[in-house]
């Protein structure tokens, strides 16, 4: 009997040829159910959905369960585990040394808010192109889930301890210094995820992502503020996000009074649809202003704070040349010979 | 130095520390002009895209000329076998996560054999030798212009001839190791409280000649003078 060849339909890939398997990476050793696992296929799926091309990408990550996140997705591009909290240097000197890159920083609440502050803080008032996501779970991990610095006043660890301070939030510090794209999310909410990292793919600055990703291990018991179940309970979406990439020719009606659209700098909308009336994502003071009162509510207040397409970033505020610094001629590079004698001249 | 410090770092793939101290950050010197670089830029073991299309593909970490130093390549180089990632954790050759022990070791030994590599690039010592001296110096840093007082004064003072090596490096070259073999006492002249050189020289040189370093460490904080140098090392020779 003659058998029938069976061809299996080539893959389905995007609009640069790619397959969604072009863009995944080693299989995760994370616990199961990790918030963190949810967030790396919510990257792989934004990638794949922008077309960014993987080789365009640099990942950058500090320490810690989140940190090791970068080696489950995304393959094809190059990666860098920089020192605990020491990522966003390194992250400046890759976005500097070639303008053309995709920087996308993974860090954790510890490696953000303690021993990375001070790195935090620089990357947020330079605007870098930057997508900063950070895997907030409010625990340690790694070192047997300690608190970090943003477990919220009140939290419950599986031991007992109770948190008696307050916590950083990040969001809130991040448009203080002058972070263009800020907003939290939650590992569990993949509609308003995956929006908010096509948007942010779109963006030209710092994109700053608090993405409330529970530790399966050691938070996410009764008494925890960073768990499933509390999050389902008292997870606050400002707006219901979604985005029309630019190469997509959509046009749907909105209704503006219901609607704020923000056009990014590549031509694309982000739709923010107002689940509270008089917020306004372009008003940096009243942003601040509803997350404060959020804490004092004992809301998880999620979706877009704050976001400024027009701000100028680093790599335009220091007016370096088109050509990415690391594919210039050596030619080009080094000054003539002139310029060192007057410099030397100078100094006489 | 900062060009040769840059393309250490870059041929060697590793961090370089340009050591400096107090005397030299903080006070003004005089220096001769720089000289204009003639020299290309040497960027070390690069693959581009054109490579990886000949090779097919590489492995970060694979020593494949016996060196220690693999090939890499950087971040946006257009071919999908191009990324690599840069881990904290143990990894193989392909720089893929590994907890296997035959890996770790091969990791291990091939950067002890960039190590011992490095040794023929990093910048050599400036000696000053007349062949007989038994006494020898060594001292690096803004110690250089107390030592060649201090030279003048041994001789002068108590008939001791001295030879010097100006060390400009770490790891030491072979220079550094024939210094101490060539002479019967050789004093390590520093400006920290814990000797920290001679601690690495002593790690460094064959056994049976640990005995003949010693230590001349200078901690009082002000910019270091002849004498101090002078009459210690005199107490020392039993002058």
């Amino acid at each position: 009997m003659a058998t029938t060849p069976t061809s299996t339909p080539p893959p389905k890939t995007n609009r640069i040829g790619l397959a969604v398997m072009d863009y995944r990476g080693g299989k995760t050793t994370l616990c199961a159910g990790c918030g963190h696992n949810a967030i790396s296929e919510r990257i792989i799926d934004a990638m794949y959905e922008m077309g960014v091309k993987p080789e365009r990408v640099a990942k950058l990550s500090g320490i810690g369960c989140s940190s090791k996140s970068p080696a489950y997705f995304m393959g094809r591009s190059h990666s860098f585990n920089a020192v605990h909290g020491r990522m966003p240097s390194v992250a400046t000197g890759a976005v500097l040394a070639n303008r053309s890159l995709m920087a996308l920083g993974v860090s954790g609440d510890g490696d953000t808010a303690s021993i990375g502050m001070g790195q935090f803080v620089h990357l947020m008032r330079r605007n870098l192109p930057i997508i900063y996501i950070i895997e907030d779970n409010g625990v340690y991990g790694l070192t047997k889930g300690q608190f970090s610095a943003t477990a919220d006043l009140g939290s419950k660890l599986k031991t007992g301890v109770i948190n008696d301070l307050p916590p950083v939030d990040t969001c809130a510090m991040a448009i203080t210094l002058g972070a263009t794209f800020v907003g939290r999310s939650f590992s569990g909410d993949k509609r308003q995820l995956h929006a908010m990292l096509k948007a942010a793919i779109a963006h030209r600055g710092t994109v700053m992502l608090d993405v409330v990703s529970p530790c399966v291990t050691f938070n996410d018991h009764e008494g925890s503020t960073k768990s499933y179940k509390y999050m389902k309970d008292h997870d606050e979406p400002l707006q219901e996000v979604s985005f029309v990439p630019v190469f997509e020719d959509i046009t749907v009606e909105y209704d503006p009074g219901s609607t704020v659209e923000v056009t990014m700098h590549d031509g694309s909308r982000l739709r923010l649809r107002k689940l509270e009336e008089d917020y306004d994502p372009t008003d940096r003071i009243k942003a601040i202003t509803r997350l404060n009162e959020a804490h004092e509510k004992g809301e998880v207040l999620t979706g877009v704070f704050y976001v400024n397409p027009k701000a100028p970033s680093f790599v335009d505020l220091l007016n370096i040349t088109e050509q990415p610094l690391a594919t210039l001629p050596e030619s080009v590079v080094r000054p003539g010979r002139e310029v060192l004698e007057q410099v030397m001249e100078e100094l006489r | 130095m900062a060009q040769d410090a840059f393309e250490l770092a870059e041929q060697f793939q590793t961090l370089v520390f340009v050591m400096s101290d107090l005397d030299l950050g903080m006070n003004n010197w005089m220096a001769d002009p720089f000289k204009y670089p003639e020299k290309p830029i040497k960027r070390g073991k690069v693959l581009g895209k054109e490579d990886l299309d000949r090779l097919g593909g590489f492995a970060r970490y694979k020593d494949v000329d016996g060196d220690g130093i693999p090939y890499r390549t950087l971040p946006g180089t257009d071919h999908p076998g191009a990324a690599w990632f840069a881990r904290g954790s143990g990894h193989n050759e392909k720089g893929q996560y590994s907890e296997r022990p035959d890996d770790y070791e091969r990791n291990m030994e091939r950067i002890n054999r960039k190590f011992e590599t490095s040794r023929s690039f990093v910048p050599r010592p400036e000696i000053v030798a007349n062949g007989k001296s038994k006494v020898g110096i060594i001292a690096y840093g803004t110690s250089h212009w107390a030592i060649v007082e201090s030279r003048d004064q041994l001789r002068k003072e108590c008939n001791i001839e001295t030879d010097y090596l100006r060390l400009r490096a770490y790891p030491f070259t072979r220079e550094v190791h024939d210094f101490v073999k060539q002479h019967d006492r050789v004093y390590v002249v520093e400006q920290n409280r814990d000797a920290q050189m001679l601690s690495l020289l002593k790690l460094d040189v064959e056994a049976s000649l640990i005995t003949r370093l010693r230590s001349i460490a200078h901690i009082h904080g002000l910019p270091m003078d002849a004498r101090s140098v002078t009459d210690e090392l005199m107490t020392m020779e039993g002058k």
